[in-house]
């Protein structure tokens, strides 16, 4: 049996299948269908220092080989997650990550830093890519100046480990890679979802109520393998691989490219077990091609 | 209750109205989870250019059996309107928030309209065994769009509008003459007190709402709006409710109180 553990920036995971924000709610919504003690940790729902009521609905849009959001994150804010949500979660056995998002760079902060007062959340991820807000969000993930200064000042606010999360809407991601890494950063998760649109031709509306979307599921898939493989050559900080991977296959692949963990997105929508299928499933494909770690298949490609 | 992930296998298959299916399953192993009236299934759909699940009100529970009524719209519920006896349906079960079986009224009125009319049989065979009476009051545009009616008419009294008088009283549901007052605003036909059930399009569900409240009934009201992951996770399927808040159908929901809603 191959080892699966490995690390990101100092978080060790026992295995390398995490879950993508927004799309596992806080883990409990899923105990049913997961022994969460499987999981190399979770990512739980955007977390911002007010209560947001999100976007209007609706949200939601099916399309090829996956789905629009505009969910806008609508969370209950920081207070009611240390409050409400943290004593429920704080003895899963697997690491729980908070996604932290905000419209400016003190709220970014102050969210961190209360975040980083709870002792059984050993990081966070900086959502500094979500397309659906008109404040803050993507705004900052799209220029290395912006990623650089959210990243400065929740560096100083936040002493564990420090994962950021980038957007795909960007010309080159790699350069905000190194923007985030130079400030302090101690992982990269991507993608964030790619913006898109859909449209009703039959009664001529848009159809998400802000118009436009986070494009998520297999469709994107293509498209994160490439950002994470040219990420992972640009920056020595680890990266988490994400979009679209619905197998263990997939999840192969992003570890191939460059990726020390995966997060499993739109496809625990489909499948609510998903996630410990993946995790099999690497373990298979560790035995027979006979690797012994997990770690000897990371970014191996020629 | 605990949510499962159940494969189950098609037991009979029926067209039912011009553009509806009655699909009955059992699981293929085990047993069936207890499932309330008014909760749901993320049925799985393995058509190609489909790919999120379908969510489908329970329509009836006999024993292991369950059963789903099905309205073909766009190609995710044509093939689940294609499946066969002896196929096998993966389902996510049961899920939501459903219908309050409350005690205590002598008799409740369900409402439907269109496919809507699907988890109000379940809601009746279950009001029938608490000792309630039920009351079906189900419309449609024609007679060919309402749905079996034989099946409503063996757990409740049932009356029928349409909107082009195909069948039953001609016009809405909320126009019905069982409905009527007399010159004291009090109902002729029903009780007092009895607790109103809706689903169907929203606009009769937010007339009959408005009935209910004018009236001083309480009143329940099953959403479907578009949802992705059905267990409360993404948030797409929020209803914005009277208090301003983006409130979950998939899990608050899909049946809420009337008077929660803005209507």
């Amino acid at each position: 049996m191959a080892d699966l553990k490995t690390n990101i920036g100092g978080l060790e995971l026992r295995n390398p299948v995490m879950t993508a924000s927004g799309t596992f709610g806080y883990g409990l919504e899923f105990e049913d269908f997961v022994d969460l003690s499987r999981l190399g940790g979770i990512v739980v729902k955007g977390t911002t220092l007010n209560p947001r009521e999100g976007n209007p609905y609706p949200r939601m849009a099916e399309t090829a080989g996956g789905m629009l959001n505009c969910v806008g994150l609508q969370n209950k804010g920081v207070d009611y997650f240390c409050e409400q949500i943290y004593p429920r979660v704080k003895d899963m056995d697997t690491n729980v990550v908070v996604n932290v998002s905000g419209s400016s760079v003190e709220d970014y902060a102050e969210c961190a830093r209360r975040i980083g007062e709870l002792e059984n959340i050993p990081a966070i991820e900086l959502n500094i890519s979500c397309p659906n807000v008109r404040q803050g969000g993507m705004a900052f993930g799209v220029t290395a100046a912006g990623a650089a200064s959210v990243v400065k000042a929740v560096r100083q606010a936040y002493p564990k480990t420090l994962i950021v999360k980038l957007s795909p809407n960007v010309t080159d991601v790699t350069e905000i890679a190194r923007a985030v890494e130079a400030e302090g950063a101690d992982a990269v998760s991507l993608i964030n979802t790619l913006m898109g649109m859909a449209i009703d031709a039959e009664r001529r509306r848009k159809v998400l109520s802000i118009g436009t979307g986070g494009l998520s599921g297999p469709a994107v898939k293509p498209v994160a393998l490439r950002m994470v493989y040219q990420v992972a050559r640009a920056v020595k900080i680890p990266v988490v691989g994400l979009g679209g991977i619905m197998t263990a296959t997939d999840a192969v692949e992003f570890l191939l490219a460059g990726a020390s963990a995966v997060e499993i997105g739109t496809a625990n929508f489909i499948d609510p077990s998903v996630t410990v299928k993946v995790v099999e499933g690497i373990e298979a494909y560790l035995d027979r091609h006979g690797f012994r770690s997990v770690k000897d298949i990371i970014g191996i490609l020629d | 209750m605990k949510k499962q992930i159940l494969d189950l296998r098609i037991t009979r298959a029926e067209e039912v109205g011009a553009q509806c299916v009655l699909l009955k399953a059992k699981p293929v192993e085990g047993r069936l989870p207890v499932c309330c009236p008014g909760q749901f299934a993320q049925l799985r759909v393995d058509a190609p250019d489909v790919f999120l699940r379908r969510p489908i009100s329970i329509h009836d529970v006999e024993g292991d059996e369950i059963s789903f009524l099905v309205q073909m719209v766009g190609e995710g519920t044509q093939w689940l309107g294609a499946l066969q006896a002896g196929d096998t349906l993966n389902a996510v079960l049961p899920l939501g928030h459903g219908f309050t079986v409350q005690t205590g009224n002598e008799v409740a009125l369900l409402v439907g309209g269109g496919v809507g009319v699907a988890p109000l049989l379940y809601l009746g065979k279950q009001l029938k065994a608490n000792g309630i009476r039920p009351v079906y009051l189900l419309g449609a545009r024609t007679k060919e769009l309402l749905l079996r009616l034989d099946a409503f008419r063996e757990v409740g009294e049932v009356f029928v509008t349409t909107e082009d008088g195909s069948m039953g009283e001609k016009g809405f549901v909320t126009q019905h003459s069982v409905l009527g007052c007399n010159e004291n605003g009090e109902m002729e036909t029903l009780p007092a007190r009895v607790m109103v059930y809706t689903c169907g399009p929203k606009p009769m569900m937010n007339a009959v709402a408005r009935l209910a409240r004018e009236r001083n009934l309480p009143c329940e009201v099953s959403l479907e709006n578009r949802m992705a992951c059905g267990v409360g996770a993404c948030l797409c399927c929020v209803e914005e409710t009277a208090d301003g808040h983006n409130r979950c159908v998939c899990t608050e929901g899909p049946v809420f109180d009337a008077s929660e809603l803005k209507i």
